[in-house]
């Protein structure tokens, strides 16, 4: 696949500033993936993972963003980090065996640790009609998530409506997000993490601000 | 076999390559003991816990050495780390074991991490690795012999058209 680094191990130099991943990781991968599944049953939900690293997170990342890309990324899953994520591509090399996309449309996750820098969200895969699983998930790491103001959601998942006041995505970001809405099913899985905690905004969500 | 170069604080790959080896093959009993008769056993954290894969092994046979796969083999790895005595990482050490024994992986990788030390490496690579190399070259030259007994040299004395 063309924009696709080949994941090189890291230098013998680097391998002293890896930390060590799950402390157990078949238990910790699955009681994540379960958390983060709830997070997308329940769009707005803030959920805490549980989270048991057994090693500090590499930094930027906090520790939700580092165990979602430990128990879901993989050899399959091209991952795109931001500029300011970049600190952590060799942790994800090392602990998922994850190849680095050099471009975001070439990712199935991407991380964004800093928001502000964050690309035209068209600019992702959005998957295809027949193909829509081929699109980017996108896991954002944010200042603070709150659960009685913001933007008001609706949608699969939601009893009625539910607020998720977001702090620190730029404002176009909503009407980028906006925008892809009438894609669907074409579209993107986007995760809020904060701290420990994450909330999800799967496409299928209808955001009114 | 294998000569150790005191000088080097940084050991070239090939040496590296080397006691790796050395250690892959080595029996577990051995290993262990080896480790249990450390006077000084260094403080190390787990990189990468020991866990057991596949992997695909290649090969050439044909006349024309193009590679093929073979087939593939159970393989167990682990990634230790050394810390000091200030809790930070000295060094990283890596075990690849045939088989499933995570704790053969393990040793492999502390052996491996502690042949990095300089302060440590004569030491180890006289009274660990030498002997090991050892039975395994004189088991390897004890199965050539048991070979080479049975070897047959073909030729043709007519060639028919």
């Amino acid at each position: 696949m063309n924009g696709i680094a080949e994941t090189r191990p890291a230098g013998s130099s680097d391998f002293g500033r890896l930390e060590p991943g799950f402390a157990d990781p078949v238990r910790d991968a699955q009681s994540c993936f379960r958390a983060i599944l709830d997070a997308m049953a329940h769009p707005g939900r803030i959920v805490k993972l549980p989270v048991s690293l057994a090693g500090a997170p590499p930094a930027p990342l906090g520790s939700a963003a580092t165990s979602i890309a430990l128990a879901l990324c993989d050899l399959d899953t091209p991952v795109w980090l931001d500029e300011a994520a970049g600190a952590a591509a060799s942790y994800i090399a090392f602990h998922c065996g994850a190849p680095l996309a050099t471009i975001p449309g070439e990712a199935r996750f991407a991380f964004i640790a800093d928001p502000s820098i964050l690309p035209p969200l068209d600019s992702f895969a959005l998957g295809s009609d027949e193909y829509p699983e081929r699109s980017a998930t996108l896991v954002i790491e944010v200042a603070g998530l709150t659960g009685d103001d913001g933007a008001v959601l609706r949608g699969p998942g939601i009893r009625d409506e539910i607020r998720l006041g977001v702090i620190g995505v730029p404002g176009r970001f909503w009407t980028e997000r906006a925008a892809l809405a009438e894609l669907f099913p074409r579209g993107l899985d986007i995760l809020f993490v904060t701290g420990d905690t994450l909330a999800a905004l799967p496409r299928s969500t209808h955001i009114a601000l | 076999m294998p000569s150790h170069s005191a000088s080097q604080p940084q050991p070239e790959t090939a040496t590296r390559q080397r006691w790796l080896a050395v250690l892959a093959k080595a029996p577990s009993a051995q290993l262990e003991a080896a480790w249990n008769a450390l006077a000084d056993k260094p403080a190390h954290r787990a990189l990468r816990r020991a866990e057991t894969g596949l992997v695909m092994v290649r090969g050439r046979i044909g006349g024309t050495g193009q590679p093929f796969n073979f087939g593939e083999m159970t393989m167990t790895r682990a990634a230790v780390q050394l810390l000091d005595s200030a809790g930070a990482v000295s060094h990283t050490g890596f075990g690849h074991v045939a088989g499933r024994s995570a704790r053969r992986a393990e040793l492999v990788a502390l052996f491996d991490a502690l042949l990095q030390d300089p302060a440590r490496h004569d030491a180890l690579a006289a009274t660990v690795i030498a002997p090991l190399a050892a039975q395994q070259e004189a088991a390897n030259a004890v199965r050539a012999a048991k070979v080479g007994a049975s070897k047959v040299d073909f030729f043709t004395m007519v060639r028919g058209e």
